[in-house]
Order: C-alpha cells, then structure tokens, then sequence
C-alpha cells in the first residue's frame, strides 16, 4: 500500500500538519493500518524533496511544520489513483504451494492439510463479520476495509473448495490421478505461469 | 438444555451395493441464542440434515431430540405441531405462496395452527415491520424484489414463538447487500433466543455464525473454534 499516495490524497483536502496525517490516516483506513510517526515525517520528507508537498517554513522541522500538496502532487495523485495496481502475474503464494508440495509428500492426506487452512481461514472470517457486525455500520471506511477483506479470505477458501473437488475427481480417476500428476511433473512444471517474486508471499 | 441435539445420527439410502450414507454418525447441537452453521460442498449432506433435524425426515438410525424431548417418543400430530409451533424454514428459493400477499404468508403457518385469522394477521404485520417491511405487507410475491422476498420468508420463519430456525442456503440467490441484510435478520434472531442452523457452501455466510461446523461426505470432520472479539483484529500489529 502506499503511504506516499494517501498522504497526498489527504493533503489534497487542505494543509495539515504531521501528527494531523497520521491520525487522519488510520481513521480513513478503519484503524486496520496502524502507521508510526516518524514513517509519517520520512515520507513527507521525500514528497517534499520530489517536489510533490510543500512546507510553511523549510528551515523547521517536527510537529509545528504545515504542510501542503503542490500541482505536482495534484498530477501525481491523480494519476495514481487511475493506475490499477500489478495484478497481471500471480504472487507466489504460499498456501498455492503447500497445496502443490502436499499432494507429493507420502503418507499425507493433502485432505487434511486443505482443512486446516480452511478452518483457519473461516475463523478468521468470523472475526472480521464481527467488526463488520460491532462497528461497521457507523464507520463507512472500516466497513469498507472489512468488505475487501471478507471478500479476499472468501477467494482463498473457495480456492481450497475447489482444490478439494478437484483432487478428489483427481484420485478417481486413473488418467488424472497423483501418480499421473507425479508422471507429468517436469512437463507441468514448465507450464506454470511466470511467479512475480516482486509481490512475495501473499498475506 | 439444547433447542436441537443429535445424536449419532446417520441416514442412508438404498441398500446393499445401491446403498448410499447420506450423514454418517453425526452429532450436532444448538443451544438458544446460538446460529451453527454447517459447511459443505454439494452433496456432502447437508440438506439431509436439515431435513433430519426439521423432523421432515427420520435417521436411519442415532437420535434427534427438540428441547430435550426426543422426536421418537412423539406422535405424528405431535410433530406436526411441533413444525408448525416451534420450527421455522428458511430456504434458498423462499417459497412463498404466490397467491397470497407477503402478510397473508407471514400469517399462514400461525392459522394452520388454529389462531384465528385476525390474530395471525396482526402477528404477521408485526414481524414484516420489525423486518422494515410493513409497508409491503399487501404485496404479492411477485411485486417483491428477491431480497424482500426472503426477509418475508424470515418473518414467517420467526413469527409466534418459533424457537428453532432453519435455513438452507438462505442468500445464495441474492446479491453480497441483500444476502448480508438476511444474515443480519438471522442474527438478530439469535440474539432474541432463537437457535438457528444455517447450512451452506458459502463461507461468507457461514461466518456469521457462533461456530462452523464442516461436513464432508455425510460426516462431520471439524469445526471452528469460538472466535475471540473483534479487538484482536483491530489491535495495532495483528491480524495482518
């Protein structure tokens, strides 16, 4: 996420002072992104040197310091917010892979291991229903962030849903079966779709 | 005392090759207040189970008991009443009847009970406005967009004294607003007393129950653990 871009999209409401941004920030994020102070003056400290915000006073430093959003920084932010983020390789995903790397493990019931990332998976979506339920309804971006967030955990289960299913047709099948897959394993390998090690381990 | 309790309860079809277990020894129960949602893949049983803990259908063998009172140790009348009484459904497709209005529906399964027309009417108008729908409560079925049809379905689920609600994928026709509007409905229920059991594929939905319990091919083979409050998520450096 980047902290540079929201920071410019608070400024563009009006100058403001540091600690002003930071609280601002994390009562836009509903609280789930928790930002430290002196990540607040770094970032600022750099859109300033790119010349994207300016200061009141250069010479000073610290709280008393206002700042506000230059027309650079309006052409910057407008541009980011009309860019859509990366999404065109896959992020090498660690339970994709543990998934991958059970199915050929002996004496492992790759049932099993989809099950326990399911669990924990629909446990942790229990909890974010309940903040949606506690407290979302008053708070418009933290409802918001709850939504995005019960949306990515659903994707993640109905991903092992389906791996479930397959796996099992899989197993019924002789032509489709593990040995088969194990048989066609440097062929498939080959066939994977380019891993963006930029983007790491999905959350 | 559970509102609903299994015990060891299988269902097959069939017999001797042709034989299919549809719930292999399941044991389940739901306390009042509490929504248990029971998640699974096509097949799995699910509706096997509603249809088992409603009374709609017998186990082949295992026991079901409704507020402690197990459903062999009661007369077919009895059970009916008991459906009509104490039981609610809530079902994908809503079924509701097409000729009546939605208060004349809310009303229906109290007349069948024997109160009087009048009584049952105001009992209906009641639960659609606690649902936000009084001012729909003349409308037929098919003047109701998808989402007022089953908050319809959920007040004639919970009207009178229904302590025992059970829904088969109760948003899976309805967009992510509506289906979490039902679940909403359904909670609250909760909160008044009722004991629901929700069953879906849908995890979305499944989450907001007290407990998941997860069914694959007629058995039961996990559950989720109660879940602690929202604070943890919200709490700087967790949850991430």
């Amino acid at each position: 996420m980047s902290v540079r871009h929201a920071l410019l999209a608070l400024l563009s409401e009006g100058p403001k002072y540091g600690l002003q941004l930071r609280e601002e920030f994390e009562a836009r994020t509903g609280e789930v992104w928790p930002l430290n102070v002196g990540q607040v003056y770094t970032t600022l400290q750099r859109l300033e040197r790119d010349g994207l915000v300016e200061s009141d006073d250069a010479a000073q430093d610290g709280p008393q310091k206002r700042f506000r959003i230059t027309a650079e920084g309006g052409r910057e932010l407008a541009g980011w917010l009309r860019t859509p983020p990366d999404l065109s390789a896959p992020p090498r995903d660690e339970l994709v892979i543990k998934i991958l790397v059970a199915m050929r493990v002996p004496g492992t019931d790759v049932h099993e291991v989809i099950q326990v990332h399911r669990r924990y998976l629909v446990e942790l979506m229990q909890q974010w229903t309940r903040v949606k339920e506690a407290e979302a309804e008053s708070d418009l971006s933290l409802a918001l962030v709850v939504d995005a967030e019960l949306f990515r955990l659903d994707a993640v289960v109905r991903w092992l849903d389906a791996a479930d299913g397959r796996l099992k047709r899989a197993a019924a099948s002789p032509a489709t079966g593990p040995a088969a897959a194990a048989a066609a394993s440097p062929a498939t390998t080959n066939k994977q779709p380019k891993q963006n090690k930029e983007t790491g381990v999905s959350r | 005392m559970s509102v609903l309790e299994m015990r060891h309860v299988s269902r097959s079809y069939g017999q001797g090759a042709a034989e299919v277990h549809a719930l292999i020894d399941v044991n389940l129960s739901v306390e009042a207040g509490q929504m248990v949602a029971v998640m699974g893949p096509s097949g799995s049983g699910k509706s096997t189970l509603l249809t088992i803990a409603g009374s709609l259908e017998e186990p082949t063998s295992g026991e079901v008991l409704i507020n402690g009172i197990p459903l062999t140790e009661m007369s077919r009348n009895a059970k009916a009443q008991l459906r009509r009484r104490y039981i609610g459904y809530v079902f994908q497709d809503f079924n509701l009847l097409p000729g009546l209005t939605a208060a004349e529906n809310v009303a229906l399964p109290l007349e069948l009970d024997g109160t009087s027309a009048r009584k049952a009417r105001l009992a209906g108008l009641k639960a659609l406005d606690e649902l936000g729908l009084g001012e729909r409560a003349g409308n037929f079925p098919d003047q109701l967009s998808g989402g007022e049809r089953q908050r319809v379905a959920i007040a004639r689920a919970v009207v009178g004294d229904r302590r025992l609600l059970l829904a088969d994928e109760p948003s899976g026709a309805l967009d992510s607003t509506n289906g979490e509007a039902v679940m909403r409905l359904i909670h609250a229920a909760c909160k008044r007393g009722v004991a629901a059991v929700v069953v879906t594929h849908d995890a979305q939905l499944a989450s907001w129950a007290d407990r998941v319990v997860f069914l694959r091919d007629g058995r039961v083979t996990d559950q989720t653990m109660p879940a602690p409050g929202p604070e943890s998520l919200l709490t700087p450096g967790s949850g991430q």
